[in-house]
């Protein structure tokens, strides 16, 4: 069995763009149609979102294999909110057979943040554990040590926040990137980075590792989303500048590009790749890239 | 301590309203100590009841008693035939002692008046936090005596999620990351290392409910003490 594209994508040296696609509360997905059209051939691959923040919505596995349909590599992502191990492994063997590829093992947030705030959470297994589910079902096995009959060929990743805040959020936060290499995980997406300098300070104290890291992107889009951000999410940290620039730009749209498109530009001198979190801007993502000089 | 806090007056009412006699029944343990259920707090529901009915104009015997513990047969033998006096038991117990009331009691109706909460520990006078699930394999030991099955949000066992913030949880700003108090507390016992290893998905079999624990030791004894005699 052959790498995926994705895979190959890193593994040619070149800077790799992913970028993230969530599918919609209801079975129409139009829209992720005219987010594939758009995004064909500009990115290396597209993020399906599991759940995002708790929220439900389509599945991310059929979402995946209607991008393979619409000409697109898919990540799928996986949390472990939602699942024990038995549907975990059985939704994995399911992607393989549907022609997923790329899998991205992640927590998954509180259910109490989303839509269904009295559900029961899962967490049977964790994100560690989910990479090494991952890697036993591509060796042939499942997790209880029995033999598969056709094993699958996931190219698996996982996340890292490279902005905790504490040095005890930091210091963990490398530990388990190393236990998540240890389990399996071949490639690195992370929460939004808006600090290069920071940001190069955590790629050079995990350049050892050896493995690909994407940082992650998410473009302003105001000055109240960056005060928010740097208020209520974990690791995320919007430096004033940006703010005020927002603040007092009379054209958000360009302005939130121009700070996008300049962060990559920064961020290929530093990292792998670079992971673009749209959310709801995904159309303008190669305007964001062409301004960065990536595609023409 | 097993932690329980008693239901709202109303909702109490509501489940016993179709008697006509009622012995509001305390437990001198757990829910004692986090002042739920114990002799002090029968006295105020009975009086609370009977100040009701009176002023609905409802005549209801309410008896009040409170033994060492329900979940022991030894303690509740003694007060059963005060308790078929009545039409029914209100008990202040948790969930295990309500039930084995209701079992010895059978068919007597026993109503719980209590939500039984956590297994916990007193964090300070009126405060009972959770320290515990009961998970059935301890690993307090791999991780400088902090539980993450409990004090995680989400029973991690391998590092935090990537929602901790400021040293607080995901969950909510109030509460501690049980991962940074783990950190912390291992790098003062110069023990990191500890949580450098893989740790396996737990065994969750041995939370198969209705679980069940046996003393084989006490049981030989037991036996060998009834042949003797
Ligand atoms: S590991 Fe935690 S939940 Fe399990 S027995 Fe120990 S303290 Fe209780
Ligand atoms: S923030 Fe910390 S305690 Fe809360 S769920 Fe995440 S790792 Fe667990």
């Amino acid at each position: 069995m052959g790498s995926s594209k994705f895979q190959e994508a890193l593994q040619s040296g070149k800077f790799v763009v992913t970028a993230e696609a969530g599918p919609l509360k209801g079975t129409s997905t139009t829209e992720l149609e005219e987010i594939a059209s758009v995004l064909r051939g500009k990115v290396d691959a597209l993020n399906v979102t599991d759940q995002q923040s708790s929220v439900m919505r389509l599945g991310s596995m059929a979402t995946c294999h209607l991008l393979k349909d619409w000409g697109m590599e898919p990540i799928f992502q996986m949390t472990c909110r939602d699942r024990n191990r038995i549907a975990l492994q059985s939704d994995l063997l399911s992607a393989h057979v549907l022609g997923i590829e790329n899998c991205l093992a992640l927590t998954g947030d509180l259910p109490s943040l989303g839509d269904h705030r009295q559900a029961k959470p899962v967490y049977d297994l964790d994100s560690v554990q989910l990479l090494w589910a991952i890697k036993r079902l591509n060796e042939g096995y499942d997790i209880a040590g029995n033999e598969l009959k056709g094993k699958t060929n996931f190219f698996a990743g996982a996340v890292v926040n490279p902005g905790a805040d504490t040095e005890a959020a930091y210091e963990l936060q490398i530990i388990k990137m190393q236990k998540k290499i240890e389990a399996g995980a071949r490639f690195f997406q992370t929460q939004a980075v808006y600090d290069p300098v920071t940001f190069a300070k955590f790629m050079k104290r995990v350049e050892h590792f050896k493995v690909p890291v994407l940082a992650g992107v998410i473009p302003l889009k105001s000055a109240g989303m960056a005060r928010f951000m740097n208020k209520n999410v974990a690791g995320v940290f919007v430096p004033e500048q940006f703010i005020t620039k927002m603040a007092e730009a009379e054209n958000k749209v360009k302005a939130g590009i121009e700070i996008a498109a300049n962060l990559i530009k920064d961020l290929k001198n530093i990292c792998q790749g670079v992971h673009l979190m749209a959310i709801g801007w995904e159309k303008k993502v190669p305007e964001i890239l062409k301004t960065a000089g990536l595609i023409s | 301590m097993i932690t329980a806090e008693r239901k709202s007056f109303d909702q109490i009412k509501e489940s016993i309203k179709e008697f006509e006699s009622l012995l509001v029944l305390g437990c001198g343990t757990c829910v004692s100590v986090c002042m739920a259920g114990g002799e002090k707090e029968v006295g105020l529901l009975a009086s609370e009841l009977r100040i009701k009915n009176r002023l609905d104009g409802r005549d209801v015997r309410i008896g009040e008693a409170t033994i060492q513990r329900q979940c022991d047969q030894e303690f509740i033998g003694p007060i059963l035939e005060t308790a078929r006096k009545y039409d029914a038991v209100l008990s202040m117990a948790c969930g295990a002692g309500v039930q084995l009331v209701a079992e010895m009691l059978a068919p007597m109706r026993v109503i719980p008046a209590l939500n039984t909460r956590f297994i916990g520990i007193t964090q300070e006078e009126g405060v009972w936090v959770e320290r515990c699930r009961a998970c059935g394999n301890c690993v307090l030991a791999d991780y400088g005596g902090i539980c993450p099955i409990t004090m995680c949000a989400k029973s991690l066992v391998n590092g935090p999620c990537g929602g901790s913030k400021g040293g607080k949880c995901e969950a909510s700003n109030e509460k501690d990351c049980a991962w940074v108090l783990i950190y912390n507390r291992l790098k003062k016992q110069n023990r990191l290392e500890n949580i450098f290893k893989m740790f396996m998905p737990k065994d969750y079999s041995t939370q198969a409910h209705p679980a069940q624990m046996v003393n084989e030791a006490y049981l030989k004894v037991g036996v060998e003490e009834k042949h003797g005699k």
